[in-house]
């Protein structure tokens, strides 16, 4: 072993022991609890705030980068981190801390789930108006990722919703934003820069949420449409559009209004929900503007509220199973009335590219999320050497038979983010092979990138707290 | 030469020739804002057209060290815009132009200095508004109420100015121009910077977000003869799962303040009244309205009045808007406080005030958002009494700290500015402000930006410390892998 090792290892026992030391529950690490391929060499198990700013703590005199992580459902999404010694695991921490019916108003741990959340306030007749597409996201992964689904149309998202948080800073100190009223405007509002920073600025102990009544009732309605076409085929877009603008804007109050698009070559479906007081009689006046061929439902369809999954690589085969290392996410962020033609234009870019991609999302908010395969892991298309070219930008990164190829799927990102940002709007790689994200870059146009890593400096000035993950190295 | 000397020099290089007031006179007309206990006569004014202008005077006052308030309508109720007497004072009064309505898009773009109630107006007859509207619409600046979060009647259902707005273009007290937008991925800075009382930087565009007019609107007014009655019909409707477009109560004493200033004529004998109105497609509000009517009758209301038309619905309102004012009739010195309670600590926190008024001598007119739990008492005094001006301040005080016991906070809605500061600490503790700070910090290292608000001591931010440049030791010592 070399000085240097030697130290290290030293350097290791030391920040074991005072780890130990805090009396928190602590295993090392296993191959399993990768974050993005980077290993811990600790998983620590805090019950308390309290506990979460003793490790916290020492991994400040230690130097130990530390990621926190809810579920885990998806921490290997986005960037991975640039190093990690501890994973924070939120697990113990999953109580109901405090659910007053008469307020509206929940306080719920970081570690506990939306359906346990759920099931605690149905309990009341009440509910978190966030849809999660994920199963298993936790109070505080839902927090860091600022994840929400269809009804972010009428209840907006993590942020409109939150309205109280408890974070333990990089150095172990507890702090508090908001309150547990609603309205309140005393001091900087924490708990907005927590959302979305993916576990880069501290750690998210509990959150408190204002809360809606559970709608009495439900209905669904849904409608065929042309997939939107190719240069030149204006009219379908047309058609698209009028009718997203027309169900968006009517007087029926939807709460939602999806597309759904998962086969190029098929159709795309529109589903509108009604909830709330004379629901049926609002799903009829929405029927009316979608016409006759349109269906009421008393049950959202099996896709509504999911992320899409890649469509096969050849047509007419089934998809894939989901969790293949090479799928890519992406998330539109544009305006309503753009929906159409960037539809078109995802058609038009997969066509030229020979890439297959699956578009759905809240059509009526402008968000809208598209997965698609990059070919294997790095890069490279089972069979062949197509992920060698790595660095070729310039070549003709068609796909192959595999599927795409980390080339054909940057570009595929590069002309749609090109598209969005030209009117405004954002492209963002949610998750992608490191390859593809490292040659399209993952977050695209950020205006205030300049705060945001001074935000970052001054919360976290040693840089600890899971490096590189969000914007801008940040 | 002080460097505020120094400074409008250069400022008169920089603007032009009537965008600078430096005469005592013309000064005087901006010392205070809605809150004119404190007063305070500005170093300069600037009134630029630009958010360029706004960038060059901001640039300046960082290179040479002076202090800068922005101002809006100067409607704020908590001193937030009070000039610095060794600063400059930047006013939006120019920038009123309405820069873009996109109706399909739903969205407008705004400068700052355009007028609540003005967008509204810019896009009525397409049967559009803009939501929030705070009671001060017809004159206070889209500007300020990014700055204050600024809520009204109808947050309740439609929630606050944070909600609403898109993207916020800034100029950073460093005097860059940012756009701040939702649409950015990362920390969301722009629910951040709203609400922070002009500390962080100056909005000088501002996109909107347009709802749609509902398809139906009903008022009514439900008397009752006191105002536990009344508290109880509140937490009946949301028990219901009901969500009113708004639910406000007002005691014996403000509905006295009320008929004496306006003559609302509200039910003789009404002990509170509530007013109640819902919003929405047609079939729902019709079938929930009866509902709320019910559930008024069976908490004890005595009578009932249901708007028939917008005039009616403007009678009902007429009572309740004015009520800030009408206390002038009743008594000639008042404090407007602004508190938030739980919902469900109402009762407690009313029977606590009531025993305020007694202990203290001092009347207080109650009127609140009822359906999120927001106090806005009027403490009555008479300036002309020796001692009573005091005594009406620390029962003003006092209601805070009920507020903060039942967990809830010192402000719903006018901020903290420079009125409430001393209250932060009462609210956080001392690393809960720190963190703050450091947000604060990351804006505004030099904290130029509006001094003195909103925290009770600034703590000098100094350089960051101990960031790390480069590649790690481990990853140089080639013991770990950057990915
Ligand atoms: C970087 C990234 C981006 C993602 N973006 C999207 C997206 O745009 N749309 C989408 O639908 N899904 C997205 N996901 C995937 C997935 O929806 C979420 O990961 C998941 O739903 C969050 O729940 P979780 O509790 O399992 O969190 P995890 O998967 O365990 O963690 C997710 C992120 O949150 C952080 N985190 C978790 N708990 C805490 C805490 N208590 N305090 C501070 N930080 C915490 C983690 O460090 C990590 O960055 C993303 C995931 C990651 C990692
Ligand atoms: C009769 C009356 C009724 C009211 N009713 C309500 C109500 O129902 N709800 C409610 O929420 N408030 C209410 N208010 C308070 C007040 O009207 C709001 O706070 C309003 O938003 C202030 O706007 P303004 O343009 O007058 O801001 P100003 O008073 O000029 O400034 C307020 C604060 O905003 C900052 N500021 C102003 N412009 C900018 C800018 N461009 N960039 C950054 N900071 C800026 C100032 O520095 C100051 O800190 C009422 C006030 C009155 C007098």
């Amino acid at each position: 072993m070399g000085t240097r090792a030697v130290e290290d290892a030293g350097r290791d026992e030391r920040a074991g022991k005072a780890l130990a030391a805090t009396g928190v529950t602590v295993r090392p690490a296993v191959p399993g609890d990768a974050v993005g391929r980077v290993r811990p060499r600790w998983v620590v198990l805090p019950e308390t705030a309290g506990e979460i700013a003793a490790v916290m703590r020492v991994s400040a005199e230690h130097d130990l980068a530390v990621v926190p992580a809810g579920g885990g459902t998806k921490l290997h999404w986005g960037a991975p981190p640039s190093r990690c010694d501890i994973l924070l695991d939120t697990c113990c921490l999953n109580a109901v801390i405090e659910h007053v019916a008469g307020d509206l108003v929940v306080r719920a741990q970081a570690g506990l789930t939306l359906e346990a959340l759920r099931e605690a306030l149905a309990a009341a007749g009440q509910e978190l108006a966030l849809d999660v597409p994920v199963p298993g996201t936790t109070v505080g992964g839902l927090v860091a990722t600022a994840l929400a689904g269809p009804r972010r149309f009428r209840y907006g998202t993590a942020r409109d919703l939150l309205i109280g948080i408890t974070v333990v800073l990089p150095d172990g100190t507890v702090a508090r934003s908001g309150g547990k009223v609603v309205k309140n405007v005393a001091g900087y509002d924490v708990g907005k820069l927590f959302t979305g920073s993916y576990g880069t600025l501290g750690v998210v102990v509990d959150a408190t949420f204002r809360l809606h009544p559970l709608p009495a009732d439900r209905a669904w309605v849904t409608a065929g449409f042309e997939p939107p076409g190719p240069l030149g085929d204006a009219d379908r877009a047309a058609g698209l559009g009028a009718a997203l603008a027309a169900v968006s804007g009517s007087q029926a109050e939807p709460s939602a209004v999806e597309l759904d698009w998962p086969d190029p070559d098929g159709p795309c479906v529109m589903a509108v929900l009604l909830e709330g007081t004379a629901a049926d009689t609002r799903a009829a006046a929405v029927r009316g503007l979608l016409g006759p061929d349109s269906d009421l439902r008393p049950t959202p369809p099996p896709w509504w509220g999911r992320l899409p999954e890649p469509p096969a690589a050849q047509k007419g085969e089934a998809p894939e199973s989901r969790g293949r290392e090479d799928e890519v996410l992406l998330e539109l962020r544009i305006t309503p009335p753009r929906v159409p033609g960037v539809l078109a234009e995802v058609r038009r870019a997969a066509g030229d590219l020979g890439v297959r991609a699956a578009v759905r999302g809240a059509a009526a908010s402008g968000v809208l999320h598209i997965a698609l395969h990059a070919g294997t892991d790095a890069g490279t298309v089972p069979g062949t050497d197509a992920g060698t070219d790595a660095g070729t930008d310039a070549g003709t990164d068609r796909g192959t038979d595999g599927g795409t190829d980390a080339g054909a799927a940057a570009r595929f990102v590069a002309r749609l983010r090109a598209e969005a940002e030209d009117g405004g709007g954002r492209l963002l790689v949610v998750a992608a092979p490191e390859e593809v994200a490292r040659r399209a870059g993952r977050w695209g146009r950020v205006g205030a990138l300049t705060l945001m890593r001074r935000i970052k400096e001054r919360f976290d000035p040693d840089g600890r707290m899971s490096p590189g993950r969000s914007v801008g190295g940040t | 030469m002080s460097a505020l000397e120094s400074l409008t020099a250069r400022l008169r290089d920089a603007l032009p020739p009537d965008a600078l007031i430096t005469d005592p006179v013309r000064l005087r007309t901006y010392e205070c804002d809605g809150l004119t206990v404190h007063r305070a006569t500005p170093g300069v004014v600037v009134l630029p057209d630009s958010a360029e202008q706004v960038a060059a005077v901001v640039g300046l006052c960082a290179e040479h060290g002076v202090p800068f308030v922005a101002r809006g309508s100067g409607t704020g109720l908590s001193g937030g815009a009070l000039p610095r007497t060794d600063g400059v004072l930047i006013v939006t009064s120019r920038m009123r132009r309405i820069l873009e309505v996109d109706v399909p898009g739903r969205r407008a773009v705004v400068e700052p200095g355009v007028t609540n109630l003005a967008i509204t107006e810019a896009v009525r007859d397409q049967g559009l508004y803009y939501a929030p509207d705070p009671s001060s619409q017809q004159i206070c600046s889209i500007g300020g109420n990014v700055a204050e979060n600024s809520g009204g009647a109808h947050c309740l259902k439609y929630g606050f100015t944070v909600n609403h707005v898109l993207a916020v273009e800034i100029v950073t007290p460093d005097g860059e121009i940012v756009e701040l937008s939702e649409q950015d991925a990362g920390y969301d800075l722009l629910g951040a910077f709203i609400g922070s009382e002009g500390t962080l930087g100056i909005a000088t565009k501002i996109t909107v977000r347009l709802s749609r007019a509902p398809e139906a609107v009903t008022t009514l007014l439900a008397a009752f003869t006191g105002i536990e009655a009344g508290g109880r019909a509140v937490s009946a409707v949301i028990a219901a799962g009901v969500v009113p477009a708004a639910i406000e109560m007002m005691d014996a004493l403000a509905i006295e303040a009320a008929e004496a200033a306006v003559r609302c004529e509200y039910p003789e004998g009404a002990g509170a009244v509530l007013v109640v109105e819902l919003d929405g497609p047609k079939a729902a509000v019709d079938r929930e309205f009866a509902e709320v009517e019910r559930l008024c009758r069976e908490s004890g209301a005595f009578e009932i009045r249901i708007a028939a038309s917008a005039e009616e619905r403007a009678a009902i309102w007429k009572g309740r808007k004015s009520a800030f004012a009408a206390v002038g009739r009743i008594s000639p010195a008042y404090i407007v406080q602004d508190g938030v309670v739980p919902r469900t600590a109402l009762p407690g926190v009313l029977a606590g005030i009531d025993r305020l008024q007694e202990e203290y001598g001092i009347r207080v007119a109650n009127v609140f958002h009822a359906g999120d739990g927001n106090l806005h008492p009027l403490v009555l005094f008479d300036d002309a009494v020796p001692g009573e001006e005091e005594r009406a301040e620390a029962v003003s005080g006092l209601i805070l700290d009920l507020c903060i016991e039942h967990g809830g906070s010192i402000t719903g809605e006018h901020g903290v500015g420079v009125d409430k500061s001393r209250y932060m600490p009462r609210m956080f503790s001392a690393d809960d402000l720190d963190a703050m700070q450091l947000v604060r910090c990351a804006f505004d290292p030099r904290g130029l930006s509006n001094p003195g608000k909103v925290f009770p001591t600034p703590r000098l931010c100094g350089e960051v410390p101990g960031v790390r440049r480069g590649v790690h030791p481990l990853v140089e010592a080639g013991l770990a892998e950057q990915f």
